[in-house]
């Protein structure tokens, strides 16, 4: 075992782990600690842009930006937090700029910016270009440019350590327990603050944009610890995931003039989103693909829609909604410019699908992308105890792995980069703060023992089941059960599922003994996280007898403001069973009212 | 369809020397051969180590020997192999288990180039303005995703893997004509020692090689060329 110390440790390193490092690195000692080589995290799949409210090319404030982001999320999303992240939005992406991320430029040299689901001018309700993009991009663009922006101010890195568990002293934070996936070797870190940006867990789901490395290991790692997980019954299904695959195509496809096409040739969202129509917010198209394939309107009478951006479809539906170009022109593309805004998007679907959407519509279905929920914090960071807003000295979470919660029931596109950046630096200012002041807390005795104990539970159960087939029945019953639709009988049936793999877990024995990236090893281990997540998930799903944003029951399809409009404490105890608390929504400036796009 | 996957397989703490296994399956012919390999460590052997993680071609963690040419496995198709596939570790980083390769000397390498933005004036209160025309300028060269399908597709690199390779001269690349950049003088003198790139011979293995399709030889030519005119037009 190896000890090293640090004043502030950051887990992860994508957008919000990187962010935070970078800031951190600027007055404490700190190292960043990350599964992957940084560049492989998932940050670098997003794509359509980053929202802030420049006004590049038309009038925007970031009051619109924050107004838009509480109505998107359903009301649920905490309002301070809210009107802090989009006043901070506009810096952030200067900063990003400073820092030489390659933005997309107007014809007069500012950052380009695109329209986005749920973005508006709020005097007319119509689309307004607030999405900082690069290309498609974007969250590549930033992975690269804050990894970049590492290596130049030297930051100290741990790349391929898989952390498996937190340290806490006294209730405070102290350390981790990491393990070099090189050599099988255990490291403990011990740290005056810790910030956990371990990024999301779509992998509890069948489709999903996510990567194999989203399997939500900070928020499961904490759970164990008896920090509570919050409103994770809140995960968004994104409308235009590719069919059978769920890898994502952005948002900005529709952004750019794109339309969604049922069987009957309809442009089916003009009936769903009379305003907005192709842009309404995540979580109403995906209502909407699913409303139509029950009615019969899928492809071909299967469950995927086509979404279009040719040429002529793009032409023919601008000019029917009278879109403008910025200069008043009227909005006319041509395939090369769909080419060179969406380059990448054309690629996936040339690969994937043999399908070139230059000339050919794409066959899409949702996909599950999202963690509203997460740890919770504060908007500095600071991850919450309880329901009661009592904070843990020395311990911050920023990024998907967090709940702040700016995102409430539905978080809007453009968004979660702009989580990332916000959010992961004011973490990691607030935890070198802290770290000025605070002294390191003595590690526990025996610190790596939980880690071993969980580890050696994969090592040495009896074989007789298969890791791989607990995976897929997992994913599959939470897609069928846990998706876009839920109600009682099927999230029931879920949780029972959920529970009976968790007992077959048990019987899982990893056929790997060896120490050299015995991935058999982790991949088990983080199995086990997928599975306490997706109990917590249906869990506090169950409890919900409401409808809002993400979380939508065909039981009880109604918002209910009156006993819901709060967030769920998920707690876990030692022996793995959940209790739900409840924390009331922060609400200043917008009193909840019905949601129309 | 059948398919026969021969899998490159070396576990340090047990093997002697490397050998190669072979799977059979059922596959769609659109499967990835990284469904084929997940498949593999799921019901056949789960010592089977490789790296993964976006599994759609973005994040770079995948890049191998595929019937001999570097792919990444997420972006290759059964359909585009046929039914005997060899899955193979990039050649020139050394192996450490099966698939896994040593990526620090890499990584070493595109760290020797300065690879960040430069630029000392003071901060404008909004962004720098840059023109259209100027930021497509080194558009091509913003895609890398340091897979290092490319360096190890390169027989200098082969032969030493001093030499800086592809990957870390299109990441100078992507700095030197970013027209709001400052350090290009300093990396082109990095780019002009013995280890930098003179070294490359033009064979465009690394071009073919790309998964992002970045138009790799053309972008060391643009280096040379400037270090030859001194000027970056």
């Amino acid at each position: 075992m190896k000890t090293h110390q640090f004043e502030v440790l950051v887990v992860g390193a994508g957008g919000a782990g990187l962010m935070a490092g970078l800031y951190a690195s600027r007055t404490a000692k700190t190292a960043i600690i990350s599964k992957l080589y940084p560049t492989r995290s998932h940050t670098g799949a997003a794509q359509g842009g980053v929202g802030a409210a420049l006004g590049s090319s038309e009038e925007d404030h970031p009051e619109w930006h924050t107004y838009d982001t509480v109505k998107g999320s359903d009301y649920l999303g905490d309002q301070d937090a809210i009107e802090f992240m989009c006043e901070e939005a506009v810096d952030a992406v200067y900063e990003l700029e400073h820092m030489g991320l390659p933005f997309d430029r107007t014809a007069e040299g500012k950052i380009s910016q695109r329209p986005f689901g749920g973005h508006t001018n709020n005097i007319t309700g119509k689309p307004v270009m607030r999405a900082c993009h690069a290309a498609d991009r974007t969250g590549h663009m930033i992975l690269q440019t804050l990894y970049q922006q590492c290596i130049k101010n030297n930051v100290n890195f741990y790349d391929e350590f898989q952390v498996v568990d937190l340290l806490m002293t006294a209730g405070k934070a102290s350390g981790v327990v990491a393990i070099e996936i090189a050599t099988g070797e255990m490291h403990v870190f011990h740290a005056k603050a810790i910030i956990f940006a371990t990024g999301g867990h779509g992998r509890v789901w069948e489709i999903t944009s996510n990567a194999y490395a989203y399997t939500g290991d900070g928020v499961a790692i904490t759970l164990r610890r008896g920090i509570p997980a919050e409103d994770m019954e809140f995960f968004q299904f994104h409308p235009t995931g590719i069919f059978k695959l769920g890898i994502l195509i952005t948002e900005g496809v529709r952004g750019e003039g794109g339309v969604l096409i049922n069987g009957k040739g309809e442009r089916f969202m003009e009936r769903y989103a009379p305003t907005v129509k192709d842009l309404a917010s995540r979580d109403v198209i995906s209502r909407a693909i699913y409303l139509e394939v029950r009615d019969g309107n899928g492809i071909n009478g299967k469950n995927y829609m086509y979404l279009d951006i040719r040429p002529e479809t793009v032409n023919h539906y601008a000019a029917i909604d009278g879109r403008k170009r910025p200069d008043g022109r009227p909005y006319v593309v041509t395939g090369e410019e769909i080419l060179g805004k969406l380059p990448d998007i054309v690629d996936f679907c040339r690969v994937y699908l043999g399908v070139d959407p230059i000339t050919q519509p794409m066959p899409i279905q949702p996909t599950a992308h999202y963690a509203m929920g997460g740890i919770p914090t504060n908007q500095y960071g600071e991850v919450r105890k309880d329901e009661n807003k009592n904070i843990i000295p020395g311990l911050y979470a920023a990024g998907e792995c967090a709940c702040v919660s700016v995102h409430g029931a539905n978080r809007l596109g453009t968004n979660s980069l702009l989580d990332l950046i916000v959010f992961g630096k004011h973490a990691g200012l607030r935890a070198a703060e802290y770290s000025r002041t605070a002294d390191y807390q003595p590690l526990p005795e025996d610190p790596t023992a939980f880690a071993a104990e969980q580890l050696t539970r994969v090592m040495e159960g009896d074989g007789s089941e298969n890791a791989f087939d607990i995976g897929n029945e997992m994913k599959k019953i939470m897609f069928d059960d846990m998706g876009v639709f839920r109600d009682e009988k099927g999230m029931q049936n879920a949780l029972n599922k959920i529970r009976e793999l968790k007992e077959r877990f048990k019987h899982v024995r990893v056929q790997d003994t060896g120490k050299i990236f015995n991935m058999d090893l982790f991949n088990a281990w983080e199995l086990g996280n997928l599975l306490d997540l997706a109990e917590v998930t249906t869990v506090s799903a169950l409890a919900r007898t409401e409808s809002r944003g993400g979380h939508s029951r065909e039981d009880y399809p109604k918002r209910d403001d009156e006993n819901w409009l709060k967030h769920t404490f998920a707690f876990m105890d030692e022996s793995g069973k959940i209790e739900l608390k409840y924390q009331p929504v922060t609400i200043t400036r917008f009193t909840p009212k019905p949601r129309v796009y | 369809m059948q398919v026969s996957l021969k899998v490159f397989r070396y576990n340090p703490e047990k093997d002697k020397k490397p050998r190669y296994e072979t799977y059979k399956m059922e596959a769609d012919p659109t499967d990835r051969v990284l469904d084929l390999l997940e498949k593999v460590k799921g019901y056949e052997d789960g010592t089977l180590s490789f790296r993964r993680s976006c599994a759609h071609g973005v994040c770079g963690s995948d890049a191998m020997r595929i019937n001999g040419s570097n792919k990444l496995a997420c972006k290759a198709l059964v359909q585009d192999f046929g039914s005997k596939i060899t899955v193979e570790p990039i050649l020139g980083l050394p192996v450490i288990k099966d698939l896994i390769v040593d990526m620090e000397p890499f990584f070493d390498n595109f760290r020797k180039v300065l690879p960040y933005f430069i630029n000392d004036d003071p901060v404008p209160e909004k962004e720098r303005y840059q023109s259209r025309e100027d930021r497509e300028r080194f558009d091509d060269t913003t895609k890398c995703i340091l897979c290092a399908a490319c360096t190890t597709s390169c027989p200098s690199f082969w032969a030493s893997d001093e030499y800086l390779g592809p990957s870390a001269i299109v990441n100078a690349h992507r700095f030197i004509f970013d027209s709001r950049d400052q350090g290009a003088a300093e990396r082109l003198k990095i780019m002009n020692e013995i280890m930098g790139v003179s070294r490359c011979h033009t064979i465009f293995n690394c071009t073919l090689a790309c998964p992002r399709e970045i138009q790799i030889t053309k972008a060391i030519g643009e280096v040379k060329k400037a270090l030859m005119t001194g000027s970056l037009e």
